[in-house]
């Protein structure tokens, strides 16, 4: 037996969890979540928005992380829309101008349709030169930004209008999948400028632990991974949507289902491979 | 016939003959649109049988690509094959085409073209920006010639002309990133790694949970330090500390694991959302 497992071909290890993830989505398997103190912070610290307050929305992520992020800034997007803050969306990594067009056609045109473009809300676009981006716009936004991502001059633009750099932002929301995200924001937005500028985060899991040591100084809360995402959206749709949200808000709550199980998985795949490595350990020096 | 073909020859029939069922008796992949104000939206197949949306065969060739380049890169969990080389190379080059553009439309014209010419950038690209030169639009030529210089690597001659404007990228990349560091990562972590070991809290006097943690941090930050430091041999009490130092970066790399594993499956989850519910339409 100990043989077999240790010399098991590796492709049933990926079919079994397959299967664990396959499984709990096919039979709607989900969890009551229970926010963490993280996830209340961070949805604390949008709460304490005044309506008219500019919050900088960055999308810094594409559909290779939206699995992880796409509930994370749903739920980030609704509650500053309820909040009626204005919303200055801006992306420095290049799919991101397409998760915020879809964050504002699903969110903003579908659920806040009295909002107008311009006056509520305004999607700046992408600009390349990652962490260069962030260092010029902390200081000169129109350095940079001269048009919005429609190729609208930023003059004639009536949210724009009195922008000049992101110390005017009351509060940073960040959604970031890789390098540039929310590391680069910490590292040239808040940090030289810890008392005028404020930030809060969602990342992936591969990204948390590098940014939790920021938390509470230079970050006010971190969404860390599809776990994090979950707890949030509850404390949203707990506060504003209520009974029956739509499921688009419940889609942090719908993938930790698949997580339970393919974790359990995992802890029991280390430890049989534990066990097996020990037994052969074992067997190893009897022979000896 | 080997073994692996006739496993793949096997699991191709029995896929084949499934969606071939399903196709005939759901409609798998299909995306139904209705025109609203003259722009057409996606909605459910409801709307369909009530006769109030049509087929969309252009969101339907979509999410069937969308289906076989997922399985195609999934594929290769079992072995390197033909359909995973086309799914990475379209991937590549597609993304490489993306960048470039997106780059020349949202940098290179409103940035550098249309400072230098914006009237002529005006007339046939970007109407919304000012004719007007902005004072100091000189100043862009400079990028203009180091970008021109960069591309001199293109050229049969002349090559070595693109270091210039490299060492310039490199050198204040190497600066910006310095500072972004030492600011942040250092000097603000010290001060964070330091906190009051006492926490105080307003209403209920000393916070023992909170110092407990701040104990265990400040503990634990010695601990790694020792660890690093090579300057006196790891024996006796320095020994048994560089030790505990070793236990928090394992619990540290442990963390980051169940992290990673986290999020490796969430993005497992989406696609297989999609792959059932848009494509198969088991939902």
């Amino acid at each position: 037996m100990i043989d077999f497992l240790a010399n098991l071909d590796r492709r049933w290890i990926f079919l079994l969890m397959l299967l664990s993830v396959a499984i709990p989505i096919l039979t709607g398997v989900s969890f009551e979540e229970v926010p963490s103190k993280q996830a209340k912070d961070v949805f604390q610290e949008i709460e304490n928005l005044k309506p008219g307050d500019k919050v900088l929305m960055a999308w810094d992520f594409g559909p290779e992380t939206e699995g992880e992020l796409g509930p994370m800034a749903t739920a980030f997007c609704r509650q500053v829309c309820e909040k009626k803050a204005k919303l200055y969306f801006i992306a420095i990594v290049p799919l991101g101008p397409r998760m915020i067009d879809r964050t504002i056609e699903n969110i903003i045109r579908a659920d806040f349709p009295d909002l107008v473009y311009g006056e509520d809300y305004v999607n700046l676009g992408y600009k390349s030169g990652n962490e260069g981006v962030i260092k010029v716009i902390v200081t000169d936004l129109r350095g940079l930004y001269t048009t919005d991502a429609r190729g609208t001059n930023i003059d004639q633009i009536t949210m724009c209008k009195d922008v000049e750099n992101l110390q005017q932002m009351d509060l940073i929301v960040s959604v970031s999948g890789s390098y540039p995200g929310t590391k680069e924001w910490v590292q040239y937005a808040v940090s030289p400028y810890p008392d005028k500028i404020k930030m809060v985060g969602g990342c992936t899991g591969v990204q948390a632990p590098l940014l939790y040591p920021y938390i509470p100084g230079q970050l006010k809360g971190l969404l860390g991974a599809i776990k994090g995402a979950a707890e949030y959206e509850k404390l949203v749709v707990d506060e504003y949507i209520g009974d029956s949200p739509h499921p688009k808000y419940l889609e942090g709550k719908r993938r930790m289902g698949p997580q339970l199980i393919a974790h359990l998985l995992m802890i029991g795949l280390i430890i049989l491979g534990n066990v097996v490595f020990f037994c052969q350990r074992a067997r190893e020096g009897q022979q000896a | 016939m080997k073994r692996d073909q006739l496993i793949w020859t096997v699991l191709l029939v029995i896929g084949g003959a499934w969606l071939l069922y399903r196709c005939s008796t759901v409609g798998v992949g299909l995306v139904y649109a209705q025109e609203v104000d003259g722009k057409f939206t996606s909605v459910d197949k409801l709307e369909y049988t009530a006769g109030t949306a049509q087929i969309d065969w252009l969101r339907t060739l979509g999410v069937w690509t969308a289906a076989f380049f997922t399985l195609g890169i999934m594929s290769f969990l079992y072995k390197d094959n033909p359909f995973y080389k086309i799914c990475e190379s379209v991937v590549v080059g597609v993304s490489a085409a993306y960048w470039m553009v997106l780059g020349y439309w949202t940098v290179v014209v409103p940035n550098l073209l249309g400072r230098i010419w914006p009237a002529w950038i005006q007339s046939w690209a970007m109407p919304g920006i000012s004719p007007l030169r902005e004072g100091y639009w000189y100043m862009n030529v400079i990028p203009l010639v180091f970008g021109v210089m960069l591309l001199w690597r293109l050229a049969p001659k002349g090559a070595w002309i693109a270091r210039w404007p490299l060492a310039f990228i490199i050198g204040t990349t190497a600066g910006l990133r310095l500072m972004g560091f030492m600011q942040a990562d250092f000097l603000s972590q010290i001060r964070a790694g330091v906190g009051p070991i006492l926490a105080i809290n307003a209403e209920s006097g000393i916070d023992f949970w909170d110092t407990v943690r701040n104990v265990v941090m400040l503990l634990s930050v010695l601990a790694c330090l020792v660890y690093f430091f090579f300057s006196i041999e790891h024996k006796g009490a320095v020994g048994k500390v560089a030790k505990v130092g070793i236990w928090v970066l394992m619990i540290t790399f442990g963390a980051a694991f169940g992290y990673t594993v986290m999020g490796r499956i969430a993005l497992l989850a989406i696609r297989l959302e999609f792959l059932f519910n848009e494509w198969l339409a088991l939902g």
